[in-house]
């Protein structure tokens, strides 16, 4: 791991990922949650640059103000001081009607138009490693106008030619894929979350593209840890850092057991 | 309408929206009974071998484990289940053998805990059978399209991926726009079982929490087993209807079992049991961890008091109630170092 400030001891790589999450989000917009690091997230940007955001949960919580980090998204503290309790027939219409600004979800495989496997490893019929299944992912992905993917393992295993099994779409196989299907208009994936970089996609290709690198981290090590080639553009950026303050809050406000984040 | 494309996944729970309505007609009664009963009679006056079935809540939260102690209690066998984000519910029951297919939206993982070791494995040796896939979204609207007494609903979800072609639904050009259209197929349970709050001895009951599915589940469903949290008197639910979330011609049983969704969250009233969460996660790794499990909190006790004994008792409740409003910290007895 070259990422300077875990290389420096300063944060870990689960605590950065979250602080770039969060960073990715914008103040009043509305957010769907996957469980883990997309809860995280929010969490910090709510309580940082976004106190107006608005984090939806698929299972009825809508616009809490998180006391902790929920293990289920569909405990008690996804509405905990929340604008409403209802219920999935709620937050799924709600999400299909246009309300959802951004999906934040996690991901175990990837291709290069942001298509993820959370079904499968192997063969179908008989699987390696059975995953959950789409839950709510395939639907925020159809739904949410912007989606942000987070794979905080980045690797020629997760970043593949072909996903073992299409649970959620990206830009399905490429440009105009998701308006054939017959998804909604303006909606596919917005950002990527790496333990090296983030990710968009490119307009007129809908290939995955860099955008900034973590401090400290090559253009190599983005090639060298994916199966399908990455469009590097002329110009990178250079991530941004946590303050002190980021650091604290996700330590002692919002995982202080280091469930997600670690100790 | 024409169709462009059909999923192939198997069609789980579909009937024609007239014999499902003459279903209802000679099965649900209007009259105001009392229909308490115990949660033994329950299963065993409602739930069959092979049946197609369904719990209410959220995974591990407001799950009726006392019904689910009792399934396996009663060794009941070849049961589909509804995999609508089913987590612990779904994991002991397929762990078990009780459930040995499966249409899976959300399947095999205890969320933020990780991977369920014996459902996972039940399915990765071939035990248990994925029948269909499915999203979140798309079981909800299997349950409304039910309970609205359509064959369908329309939907913008699950196209152009794996999940919708491994799934029952079928992909038709919508003829108000001309564009592609996911129909989702209706879903009648043939039994649910939903824990709540509070309920009335004729099954009048209140959910003081988002409802998840249950407004449509408890609705679409031919057979409906409550477990409440307490009784209360019919005057209650008359003094504030609009708090009804179900009402009692849905329902079939009424199941006194306070705790009765330990160690999963009741929302508002205890947390979830991570002990003992982490001490089924550890056991059962492997079959012969599954039999202790069950030998230690299931087949020893016929009572879901003697089990909340085995459990840590009053001590460990108060606990969990204490966790509930946050007046203790959060614990991970299930997390992995690294």
């Amino acid at each position: 791991m070259s990422l300077k400030g875990i290389v420096e001891g300063k944060y870990n790589l689960r605590e950065y990922l979250a602080f770039i999450g969060a960073s990715v989000l914008e103040n009043e917009k509305s957010v769907f949650v996957g469980t883990g690091l997309p809860i995280i997230a929010s969490m910090l940007a709510q309580k940082t640059h976004a106190p107006g955001l608005l984090i939806i949960f698929e299972a009825g919580g809508i616009g809490p103000l998180l006391p902790e980090l929920p293990i289920s998204v569909g405990e008690s503290r996804t509405y905990y001081k929340g604008i409403s309790a209802s219920s999935m027939h709620d937050t799924m219409s709600l999400s299909q009607a246009g309300y959802i600004d951004y999906g934040f979800l996690g991901a175990a495989q990837m291709d290069v138009y942001g298509n993820i496997n959370t079904t499968v490893i192997g063969d179908y019929a008989l699987p390696k490693v059975r995953l959950p299944g789409s839950g709510g992912a395939n639907d925020v992905a159809s739904f949410a106008r912007r989606l942000i993917i987070i794979i905080a393992n980045q690797s020629k295993r997760t970043f593949v030619n072909k996903v073992d099994f299409l649970t959620t779409p990206g830009y399905l196989d490429g440009p105009g894929g998701r308006e054939m299907a017959g998804l909604a208009r303006d909606t596919g994936p917005y950002r990527v979350i790496t333990q090296l970089g983030i990710y968009g996609f490119d307009e007129k290709t809908k290939r995955l593209k860099l955008i900034s690198l973590y401090p400290g981290v090559s253009i190599d090590e983005v090639k060298e840890n994916s199966n399908f080639g990455i469009t590097i553009p002329h110009k990178v950026e250079t991530s941004p850092e946590p303050t002190e303050r980021d650091l604290k809050i996700l330590r002692e406000e919002i995982d202080p057991a280091g469930i997600v984040l670690g100790k | 309408m024409e169709v462009l494309s059909e999923g192939k996944g198997e069609l789980i729970g579909w009937h024609d929206p007239d014999e499902a309505r003459e279903w209802v007609f000679k099965n649900k009664s209007r009259a105001l009974k009392n229909k308490t009963m115990s949660a033994k009679e329950a299963v065993s006056k409602f739930i069959n071998d092979e049946d197609f079935i369904a719990s209410g809540g959220f995974g591990h939260v407001r799950v009726s484990m006392a019904i689910i102690y009792e399934i396996i209690r009663q060794k009941k066998r070849n049961l589909i289940m509804a995999g609508k984000t089913a987590v612990h519910d779904l994991d002991i029951l397929v762990g078990t053998g009780c459930v040995n297919k499966v249409e899976a939206a959300y399947s095999f993982g205890h969320e933020l805990r990780g991977l369920s070791p014996a459902s996972r494995r039940m399915v990765e040796s071939g035990q248990c059978k994925v029948v269909a896939e499915i999203s979140n979204a798309g079981y909800q609207w299997r349950w409304l399209a039910a309970m609205m007494g359509v064959p369908f609903i329309p939907s913008r979800t699950m196209l152009g991926t794996d999940t919708g072609k491994y799934s029952s639904c079928k992909v038709a050009k919508d003829p108000f726009s001309g564009k592609p259209i996911n129909l989702i197929p209706a879903a009648y349970p043939d039994v649910a079982f939903i824990h709540v709050h509070r309920c009335d001895i004729y099954g009048n009951a209140q959910i003081d929490s988002i409802l998840v599915e249950d407004f449509e589940l408890s609705r679409c469903a031919r057979r409906l087993i409550i477990t409440t949290e307490e009784i209360v008197d019919n005057e209650l639910i008359r003094r504030e209807p609009w708090r009804t979330a179900i009402p009692f011609f849905v329902v079939d049983a009424v199941v006194e079992v306070p705790y009765g969704c330990h160690p999963c969250e009741m929302p508002g009233m205890y947390y979830y049991d991570e002990e003992h969460i982490a001490e089924w996660l550890g056991l059962s790794r492997t079959p012969e961890g599954v039999d202790e499990y069950l030998n230690k909190y299931v087949f020893s006790v016929d009572n879901f008091e003697d089990y909340l004994e085995l459990c840590g008792g009053v001590k460990k409740l108060n606990y969990l109630k204490k966790r509930e409003f946050l007046r203790e910290p959060m614990i991970a007895p299930w997390r992995k170092e690294g």
